[in-house]
């Protein structure tokens, strides 16, 4: 009976049970009515906003005018594929989203790790709650803001930190103008920006071990360390695995606003990625199918890896994604 | 463990104590210089004497920024979007995701599926401009409004705490007669406050921190919000400072004081909500871990 209900609802309804009286199933009618009415607009957005550009994505395999539109220009197969595939600079953006998240990855996922580590053992109160007000602080100011802040510290000339170099008798260090310094100034500031907000999710966990764990590794005379090492560790466990995997998932993926504010002309070996890339060829040279093939590329490769990360996930018995 | 202080504070708390002592000022240490520099005098900067505190204290680089109306015009649009922004999104993202709590919906899965897509997957920046160009919002305030009004990671918060109302409670309210949007309006959302006042948090910080959209979208500039607005300021800065040589000019110098107060200026509005951001945005990362 329920099998050929049409989706949308609009034009069967669904039958309630029989022993419910008419009065009440025309109420359910118009309740269920007031639902898909509530639905309406949001699935109009989705459909629109985020199913439309998909669509649109098609233009990756056509030779796109924006005159004639998605739906009159020619296709060309996977010609903007080969001549994406044909340029150097394909595999130094990708090379470099791979590299830049990556090592990311590597600086950026234990940090949290260890400064909830660190924050769970402080008895002070008062110097815990002010701690993680000023640690958390950096997750609410926009990319703009710490580019600003970034070139700030770190600039050749009147930097605070090459500053304190001079200072100290040294030459000052080209950390924004040298690219393997700007790759430090970039990965160090992923760590500031990120290691304390990422600490709430693994505080959470560590709430949930057993007290009584503690007191009798305490009166087995274990130490401060070793209860970290064989309680505390273990007991977070799952939720490290489950944001690591969560995060490899996201490797081929790199945002556009850090990269793009932090790049500039002297370190392009290094902050070339795939986003600032599509921004390039698509609306500054107005090159849109290719510019798309390149952005259809990273989401389909990113879209395995996430659904790669997920299945390991659940095979591992943690929850996933869905 | 963490219960009281049992004994008199040994060597590891204290080097524990310095750890995240070190970290807390790595944190802040960038604010404190920027503000040191935006309140210095020209010849502080320029000789390079400028740490985290104003050497030959003067706020002339914020009488700058203030007396600049492009600036304030901007903030003020940014103020006005993000409120807009914030009110719509959440509007819909109560409408979406009310109805996905209801098992008995015809079709709620697929709708589910349809809107869970969308996070793994997109067309891509340019097709999405291309639609955003199609449909004529170029260079208007709508692009920055709705192509991104529902954040389906929002969106999933939302219902997970709507599912985790009794059901009792509405029932009680059906079996008075009450329609859905009568039982939505009247006993669901007083109900759910908190997680409102989180997400409405969510969404307005990510409207006033984004400026890839207005990059994209706006090339007129009078319709800069204040992120692209800063971007502009900071970036011209940068550029003479990679190109200066040393001994640089006054105006260049000049430039480094409104940079900084610049920067401030937009920074001031999320430190003023910053307590209550705090607050909200932590218990909403908790939903957001637990839903998983």
């Amino acid at each position: 009976m329920f099998m050929n209900q049409s989706i949308a609802g609009s034009k069967k309804k669904v039958l309630p049970p029989k022993t419910i009286k008419p009065k009440r199933i025309a109420k359910g009618i118009w309740k269920d009515y007031q639902l898909y009415l509530l639905l309406l607009l949001p699935i109009a957005y989705f459909i629109i906003f985020k199913y439309v550009p998909m669509y649109g994505a098609g233009i990756a395999f056509q030779d796109y005018s924006i005159f004639k539109g998605v739906s009159g220009s020619e296709w060309i197969g996977f010609e903007n594929f080969k001549e994406l595939f044909a340029m150097n600079q394909f595999y130094t953006v990708v090379r470099n989203t791979l590299l830049l998240n990556l090592l990311d990855l590597i600086v950026s996922f234990p940090a949290p790790i260890i400064l909830a580590l660190m924050l769970n053992e402080l008895r002070i109160v008062w110097f815990k709650k002010i701690s993680q007000t000023i640690l958390y602080l950096p997750h609410f100011i926009s990319w703009i803001i710490i580019g600003g802040l970034v070139y700030q510290i770190f600039s050749n000339k009147g930097g605070l930190v090459n500053n304190m170099i001079v200072a100290l008798g040294f030459d000052s260090v080209p950390f924004l103008t040298e690219k393997n310094h700007w790759l430090l100034v970039y990965l160090g500031t992923g760590v500031w920006q990120s290691a304390g907000w990422g600490t709430i999710i693994y505080l959470a966990a560590l709430t949930g071990i057993n007290k009584e764990l503690y007191e009798a590794a305490e009166v087995d005379g274990a130490g401060r360390w070793r209860k970290m090492w064989n309680i505390t560790l273990p007991g977070i466990r799952s939720t490290i695995v489950v944001m690591l995997i969560l995060a490899l998932g996201k490797i081929m993926t790199i945002g556009f606003e850090r990269p793009f504010v932090m790049g500039n002309a002297l370190v392009m070996d290094y902050a070339e990625v795939i986003s600032t890339f599509v921004y390039k060829v698509g609306l500054q040279s107005a090159q849109f199918s290719l510019a798309t093939a390149m952005g259809l590329f990273q989401a389909l490769v990113g879209l395995v890896f996430v659904i790669g990360s997920n299945a390991i996930a659940k095979k591992m018995g943690e929850p996933g994604l869905w | 463990m963490n219960n009281k202080i049992r004994q008199n504070p040994r060597l590891s708390d204290v080097l524990i104590m310095i750890f995240i002592g070190i970290t807390v000022i790595i944190s802040i240490l960038p604010f404190l210089n920027i503000i040191a520099v935006s309140l210095s005098s020209k010849e502080a900067i320029i000789s390079d004497k400028v740490t985290i505190f104003p050497r030959g204290f003067n706020i002339e680089s914020y009488k700058l920024v203030f007396a600049d109306i492009r600036m304030l015009k901007s903030m003020g649009l940014t103020i006005v979007l993000t409120v807009i922004y914030t009110v719509l999104s959440m509007i819909m993202s109560i409408c979406a995701a009310y109805p996905l709590t209801k098992d008995n919906l015809k079709g709620r899965s697929f709708f589910s599926m349809l809107i869970i897509f969308t996070m793994f997957f997109s067309g891509g920046m340019i097709p999405e401009y291309l639609l955003v160009k199609e449909l004529g919002m170029l260079d208007s305030l709508t692009s920055l409004i709705v192509p991104g009004m529902i954040s389906a990671f929002n969106l999933i918060i939302l219902r997970t705490f709507f599912t985790s109302i009794p059901p009792s409670l509405e029932e009680s309210a059906y079996l008075d007669g009450s329609s859905h949007i009568v039982t939505l309006t009247k006993i669901v959302l007083p109900l759910s406050l908190p997680v409102l006042a989180t997400l409405s948090l969510f969404y307005a910080v990510s409207r006033w921190n984004t400026y890839m959209d207005a990059l994209f979208y706006i090339t007129n500039s009078n319709l800069y919000p204040i992120q692209l607005k800063l971007y502009q300021v900071v970036m011209n800065s940068m550029v003479t400072d990679l190109t200066a040589q040393e001994g640089a000019m006054q105006t260049e110098v000049i430039a480094e004081g409104i940079k900084a107060a610049s920067i401030m200026f937009a920074t001031i509005p999320i430190l003023i909500v910053y307590p209550w951001l705090q607050r909200y945005f932590v218990s909403g990362a908790m939903v957001g871990a637990v839903k998983e």
